[in-house]
């Protein structure tokens, strides 16, 4: 269970993120809102790259500024850009760069590592150069560089903004079926058809949370007046 | 470096890439112990013939010999001001020979058997080097030399779309920025990669 307590996040002496208190259990949470809005911020604490300026966020009883490491043991995170994520240049050195701070048995690091290839059926692109990669194909190796960690709960920043439609629709094939907790930040509302729950943001403040067709309605209802 | 590797079925591809490096550096230790010019140019010439046993294209000679020209080309006259026109040579072709050898090398390794090398290397000292962290330096420098030239040939077409294709600081500023901003977003996805950093 992720719980923030009291959190409040400010940069330069400007409010991010205001006095936030909630727990998330659901298996799928979509956030959306604005840009500024302080979704990504929020994303962020979850797994520690954000530390907040007073209050707490807790990932399974973890503290994420204390226990940054083991939180990220937890929390896998996938970037907007798979070019900022992507920081080996074989395709397989990719996968295998978290596992290695798993101190994993040889054997199990290179058994984790093919059952990924083998399971969405890329082990063509196995020996492959990163950056000859597609859009698509590099959004799918940064999935595969978190699922191979075995995290509990991934969240997912953008991860469809630079994707056509048919990478898109793959993505989010894999996305859905993966048993893991999900929480994605998006703009593409379509994509939250099927949550169980969608937070909205907005200067700073949690501004709804609840059900996808309420929260969704209420976004619309305010970008188109604005 | 990254995109050099040229996929061959070669002795020298077969090669392990540690005793490619362990004959680079004992060849090139050896190189300045090279007595006379003649002996220097078979060396040259023998740098070359390895190009040709690794069914490399000689073409490849030239492509690796190119950016180094006016660096040569100044190792040269200065040497032949200083010493005369027969050392000038000796030491040109000293330079040359090295360049080739070395970028035999990275023509014939792959970047993950490079740094597989450059990690049991460091290995004995790791009571003072993360030697995790300098394999990972080097892996992402090789990552971000093709993304940062993607990101140059994007700014320079957009300038060129404003009619700003001459000018210096336009391409310079932006690249710049984004070079910054990325620096940052990779960054963050490293540490959130890294499970083992507390």
């Amino acid at each position: 269970m992720i719980s923030f307590n009291s959190v409040n996040v400010a940069f330069d002496g400007r409010t991010v993120l205001e006095n936030l208190s909630l727990e998330l259990r659901e298996q799928r949470i979509g956030i959306i809102g604005w840009n500024g809005s302080g979704k990504s911020t929020f994303s962020r604490l979850i797994n520690g790259l954000q530390s907040p300026t007073s209050g707490s966020v807790t990932v399974a009883g973890l503290d994420t500024t204390k226990d940054g490491g083991k939180v990220r043991r937890k929390v896998g995170f996938v970037f907007q850009n798979p070019d900022n994520q992507i920081v080996y240049p074989i395709v397989k050195e990719d996968i295998a760069f978290g596992l290695k701070g798993l101190k994993l048995p040889k054997e199990e690091r290179d058994h984790r590592i093919q059952q990924i290839f083998d399971q969405y059926q890329l082990s063509h692109l196995r020996e492959r150069l990163t950056h000859q990669l597609s859009g698509g194909e590099k959004q799918m190796i940064a999935l595969m560089g978190v699922l191979v960690m075995q995290p509990d709960i991934i969240i997912l920043d953008e991860p469809t903004t630079l994707l056509d439609l048919r990478n898109k629709a793959r993505l989010m094939e894999t996305v859905n079926s993966l048993p893991q907790q999900i929480l994605m930040v998006t703009h593409d509302l379509e994509l939250l058809d099927g949550f169980d729950r969608v937070l909205m943001f907005h200067e700073g403040r949690l501004y709804q949370d609840g059900s996808p067709p309420d929260v969704i309605k209420t976004y619309r209802e305010i970008s188109l007046s604005c | 470096m990254l995109t050099l590797y040229v996929p061959r079925n070669s002795w020298l591809h077969r090669l392990p890439a540690g005793a490619k490096f362990l004959a680079l550096i004992g060849v090139g230790t050896a190189i300045f112990w090279v007595p006379n010019i003649e002996i220097m140019a078979g060396v040259a010439l023998i740098s070359c013939l390895l190009f040709a046993s690794a069914k490399i294209p000689l073409m490849k000679v030239y492509d690796q010999l190119k950016p180094a020209f006016w660096a040569l080309l100044i190792i040269f006259l200065a040497q032949w001001y200083l010493e005369g026109l027969e050392y000038a040579g000796y030491v040109t072709l000293r330079f040359t020979a090295l360049i080739l050898l070395a970028s035999l090398l990275t023509l014939t390794t792959r970047s993950d058997a490079m740094i597989a090398v450059i990690e049991k290397a460091l290995r004995p000292f790791d009571r003072w080097i993360s030697v995790e962290k300098v394999s990972l330096a080097f892996s992402l420098t090789l990552r971000f030399i093709p993304l940062m030239r993607s990101v140059t040939a994007e700014v320079r077409e957009a300038q060129k779309a404003r009619g700003l294709d001459r000018s210096l600081i336009a391409l310079m500023i932006p690249v710049i920025i984004r070079t910054l901003k990325t620096a940052t977003e990779v960054g963050e996805a490293v540490e959130a990669r890294m499970v083992d950093n507390d």
